[in-house]
């Protein structure tokens, strides 16, 4: 009933899911963390071959977030919707890029969810750097490594620099730092590229290579 | 730009679905392992454990999964669960990442990554 537009005719839009190879045998995971409204689904659909899908994860446990007014007996449920992306590697890799709202409420499925993710983009918006400096902080927290992208929406660049930011959000001289615009896919490709350059040296560093 | 909300259906048909449970046993299925069905579904079966198997005639990932039917990571879960149980699907672990009992990502896998996305 809700199929996501899989009936939509060939050739407007891009199938909601084109089949993997079958020899498809290794899925890798990046997730783009960001506040609402940061251009995290642009991202994601900027460099997906497939539009990108939504979905949701439950989390059912007492005690947890203000929905405690549910009643005597019941247990509080929160849900965190996200979505997501794709790209074939080659015949046997896919990565699957996840846009994660930096809400609060997100960070207890981060484990369910995220753990195992390669690394993580943090896309910035200059207006509401908070939210950004949240998801840096819970990072950090569960040792993942990323990187920092700031979407620069139009006439933004004026707003803040790199160094400026680099300083609001107390970010380590190791973490890479960049412009992005989440809308044109050359842009999309050069923020994973230069988080995955960023791992491969921490990778490299932890194996004693150059 | 449309987010379409997921249709989740209620909670009491959540627990239909997964004959009462609400976990699945040990989160054996990471969002992105890829499920491969190893079996044409079967008339008696469940609507839900159907629509996986036609699915995963070609490899799916369990998000993936998650999103076409409708339905949250952990009902998904336990639907795959039974289906692993009886043999109908095998299931591609992701090897490597960062976090709880998986190896890091080593610097040979991340190259290869490297040139995957190079090539976009």
């Amino acid at each position: 009933m809700d199929s996501a537009g899989s009936d939509a005719p060939a050739g407007t839009v891009p199938a909601a899911r084109v089949p993997l190879g079958r020899a498809a045998d290794t899925g890798l995971k990046i997730v783009v963390v960001g506040g609402f409204g940061v251009g995290k689904t642009t991202l994601v659909r900027s460099v997906s071959e497939i539009r990108p899908l939504n979905t949701e994860e439950v989390m059912t446990r007492a005690g947890v977030g203000v929905d405690e007014t549910a009643g005597v007996g019941r247990k509080s449920t929160t849900t965190v919707a996200f979505d997501f992306g794709r790209i074939s590697l080659d015949e046997r890799r896919v990565l699957y890029l996840f846009g994660a709202p930096g809400q609060e409420r997100f960070w207890f499925l981060w484990d369910r969810l995220f753990s195992g993710t390669l690394g993580a983009v943090v896309l910035v918006d200059t207006r509401r750097m908070s939210d950004s400096w949240y998801a840096v902080d819970r990072l950090e927290h569960h040792g993942t490594p990323f990187v920092v992208a700031v979407n620069r929406f139009d006439g933004d660049l004026a707003a803040f620099s790199l160094g400026e930011i680099r300083q609001a959000l107390s970010l380590g001289p190791g973490v890479p730092l960049i412009d992005c615009d989440a809308r044109v896919r050359s842009s999309g490709k050069h923020v994973l590229i230069t988080l995955v350059d960023h791992l491969r040296a921490l990778a490299g560093a932890r194996e004693g290579k150059p | 730009m449309t987010r379409r909300p997921v249709e989740v259906g209620d909670p009491e048909r959540l627990y239909t679905v997964t004959g009462g449970r609400s976990r699945a046993d040990g989160d054996a299925f990471d969002l992105v392992t890829l499920i491969v069905a190893e079996s044409d579904p079967a008339p008696w079966m469940q609507s839900e454990h159907v629509r996986i198997l036609r699915l995963c005639r070609t490899p799916s990932a369990v998000v993936e999964i998650s999103a076409d039917l409708g339905m949250p990571v952990t009902v998904v879960r336990i639907l795959l669960g039974d289906l692993l149980a009886t043999g109908r699907i095998t299931a591609r672990h992701p090897q490597q990442g960062a976090g709880a009992g998986v190896p890091l990502p080593d610097s040979a896998l991340l190259e290869e990554v490297l040139h995957g996305l190079r090539r976009l």
